[in-house]
């Protein structure tokens, strides 16, 4: 097993098979009266959150603490790090408490990367920057594979801000090592350059989101920051709304077994119509559920759970 | 003044002939030079260039003598085979003044290792509003003739303007940081596809290439001179030609890291690989070097950039961008052309002291010159070990690498700041 997970790209099809399998065993615990497994018992999960991130933070917490393990939070707020220190020493402390992973949220892309230098735990990337968010992908995978079966030969839309999104980034590289297909739609101001040379060759790119729409099994609509247009990406949240945004008309030109994932939190009426967030088609609260099972699988095999 | 005599030395890369130093001067070259009461330097084997001058050096005195001060830096420089430095204008406070820039050559009289020759800023405080007092800081002790915001571009056309006609009056050149800041906020790095793997801003080769193509326009219009700092894309490359085609009175200067280091070092997120132009692609590189041979670029510039431990131990975009070079700069030189030592001769030394200005450096060694020269061992490797380096600061990009070439001996106005690879104060 890996000792960092800082990419979609550090796991080949084997390890993430075998993470995605391990999830699916971390599922039943959540279905039991007693929804806690003694796998982690001893040891410290730091969860270390230089944003605010909610969602992430609790699903994190919620996976170590069904795993047994002891969690410290350090937020970024409240704590030194307002007060200056600078990764490194904190680092430092949490090495000297005893960190035997670190989940970390920063809003500089590679700072996980920084962070696996300076201490000897795992570390685990819950978002960096505009990098990548590892552990989305890997539920977002799980999710695809529960409701359609299978990864490989999938073929899947990314729809919205890639240029921003670390979500994006990460799944473009696991889905490609799992054998599906994916394809960046966006208004060309938001789709980097040289993604396919980037991230995997063959990851196809088209700036006609209605065209793309009957020929895949998955559209994963991206969350759009509001403040983009005052960056002239796109002149406005109607325009944007209006060619890029998926809409009831938009859904029904999607395959009949087609699903609608979305990692949130949405901005409904601007990426997303309040009839797609909430139809049947729609994944997004599974997503959430799903990712504490992932989470909990990510933890248990990078703390070598397995092993013991 | 203790005489030195150089035996056996190659001079310029030619057949070996004996050099003797005296009261200040080349008194003599030739074989079989005898004087008794000189000490004699044993030149076998070694290379004799004109003492190098570096137009771009960062010696972050005053405000950050923490990353370096100007005799630290000094020292670096004559350990890397200089003899003449110009000190950009970035520091803290900024050297927009006359008293500023005297002080910071008052400070490198001092140190006594290397000529300082100050660069003024172009505009008050580097802000890019006003024309700082260019004349006063001309007609100063410093003499300054380089005027540079480096740091920052001269982003205001008309300033830039203003600027390169001002400054015709005491034969001034302006040295333009060639980045629009519009196109670059928040970059982090080259814009390609390494950028975009690792979720860094990029910084689009367009927005050096869209300045230096005003700018040689601006020059040609106004009739003045403009040098362009750091070139760092082929893109440049292409516009400096044809401006040179016609004859635009432009140079150009690159670093040693962008002749040797891509933007694929930013994936280790190890900000010792973050600058400012960024690292490029191995293209770029290609143009860069071939524009070099060809003279499109006229000179290997350092930019070095001393930075504090803490500005660099951190995430990536909260780094300070730059990279240490005095010291390491004839090792990547060799490495990038070879023994070619008249080119190196005049990448590093005969023409950047011409565009500065320097008159006894850039010259090499003849009777009755200055006695401003580098002894260097060509067959030398050395492995880089950041810890031994002169400079207070230790972000080289070369940590652990082994590079050819060693300074043996350094000399200014004929006495030595370097003997046996070693500073002498």
């Amino acid at each position: 097993m890996i000792k960092h997970l800082l990419s979609g790209g550090d796991l080949d099809a084997d390890t993430a098979t075998e993470i995605l399998d391990t999830a699916a065993e971390m599922a039943t615990v959540a279905g039991r009266e007693i929804k806690k497994l003694p796998a982690l018992r001893g040891r410290t999960v730091v969860n270390l959150f230089y944003e605010d991130s909610t969602r992430t933070r609790i699903s994190f917490e919620a996976a170590a603490k069904r795993l047994s393990a002891d969690v410290i939070n350090f937020s970024a707020k409240g704590s030194s790090v307002t007060k200056g220190e600078s990764l490194k020493d904190t680092a430092l402390t949490l090495q000297a408490m005893g960190a035997d992973a670190v989940v970390i949220r920063h809003p500089a892309s590679g700072a996980p990367h920084r962070l696996a230098n300076w201490v000897d735990g795992s570390v685990v990337n819950a978002g960096d920057g505009t990098h990548e968010h590892p552990t989305q992908a890997l539920l977002d995978a799980y999710t695809m594979r529960s409701r359609l079966g299978r990864l490989a030969g999938l073929s899947v839309a990314v729809v919205g801000d890639v240029l921003h999104s670390r979500v994006a980034r990460s799944n473009v590289l696991l889905l490609s090592t799992l054998g599906a297909k994916v394809t960046l739609v966006g208004p060309p101001t938001l789709i980097p350059v040289d993604i396919a040379g980037a991230l995997a060759p063959g990851t196809n790119v088209s700036y006609d989101l209605d065209s793309v729409l009957p020929n895949v099994d998955v559209v994963m609509m991206l969350r759009v920051q509001r403040e983009r247009m005052n960056d002239s990406y796109f002149p406005s949240a109607r325009e944007y709304a209006r060619r890029y945004g998926l809409d009831g008309p938009r859904m029904r030109r999607l395959p009949e077994h087609a699903i609608v994932m979305h990692p949130g939190p949405m901005n409904r009426g601007m990426e997303i119509t309040p009839e797609v967030a909430d139809s049947p088609r729609s994944t997004i609260v599974e997503q959430v559920t799903n990712g504490v099972s992932v989470r909990m699988a990510v933890l248990y095999l990078l703390l070598g759970g397995n092993n013991r | 003044m203790t005489a030195y005599l150089i035996t056996s030395v190659s001079v310029v890369g030619a057949a070996p002939t004996d050099l003797l130093i005296r009261d200040g001067v080349i008194a003599a070259v030739g074989p079989g030079l005898t004087a008794p009461d000189a000490t004699v330097v044993d030149g076998a084997g070694l290379v004799a260039l004109p003492g190098l001058v570096d137009l771009h050096t960062h010696l972050r005195e005053p405000g950050r003598e923490d990353a370096e001060t100007v005799e630290s830096g000094s020292r670096a420089a004559a350990l890397g085979g200089y003899t003449a430095v110009c000190a950009m204008a970035n520091t803290s406070p900024v050297a927009d003044t006359a008293g500023v820039v005297e002080q910071v050559w008052r400070l490198g009289r001092e140190a006594g290792l290397v000529d300082v020759q100050p660069i003024g800023a172009v505009t008050v405080g580097l802000a890019g509003e006003r024309l700082a007092e260019l004349g006063a800081m001309a007609d100063s002790a410093a003499q300054v003739r380089i005027f540079s915001d480096d740091g920052h571009c001269v982003a205001d056309p008309k300033l830039m303007r203003r600027a390169l006609e001002y400054v015709k009056a005491f034969d001034g050149i302006i040295a333009q940081h060639a980045e629009e800041p519009r196109l670059t906020e928040g970059a982090q790095m080259h814009e390609g596809e390494v950028s975009t793997r690792l979720g860094l801003i990029g910084w689009p080769a367009v927005a050096e290439e869209a300045i230096i193509a005003r700018d040689v326009l601006l020059a040609e219009h106004v009739g003045s001179r403009l040098h362009v700092c750091h070139v760092s894309t082929a893109g440049s490359v292409e516009v400096l030609r044809q401006a040179k085609a016609r004859g635009v009175r432009v140079t150009a200067e690159v670093t040693p890291h962008h002749l040797l280091l891509t933007d694929e070092r930013a994936e280790t997120y190890d900000p010792v690989y973050k600058v400012n132009p960024p690292l490029r692609t191995a293209a770029d590189i290609a143009a860069l070097r071939a524009a070099l041979a060809d003279g499109v670029i006229d000179v290997i510039a350092t930019d070095h950039a001393p930075h504090a431990v803490e500005d660099k131990e951190c995430e990536w975009a909260y780094a300070r961008p730059g990279m240490l070079g005095l010291e390491t700069a004839l090792s990547i030189a060799l490495d990038v052309l070879g023994p070619e030592w008249d080119l190196i001769a005049e990448r590093m030394s005969r023409t950047p002291a011409r565009i500065a200005g320097l008159t006894g450096h850039g010259v090499d060694p003849a009777p009755g010159v200055p006695a401003n020269l580098t002894l260097i061992d060509p067959a030398a490797h050395r492995t880089i070990e950041p810890a031994e380096l002169a400079s207070r600061s230790r972000n080289t990009p070369y940590a652990r690498m082994t590079l050819p070439g060693r300074i043996v001996a350094t000399f200014l106005r004929g006495e030595p700041t370097v003997l046996d690879g070693k500073a002498v104060k």
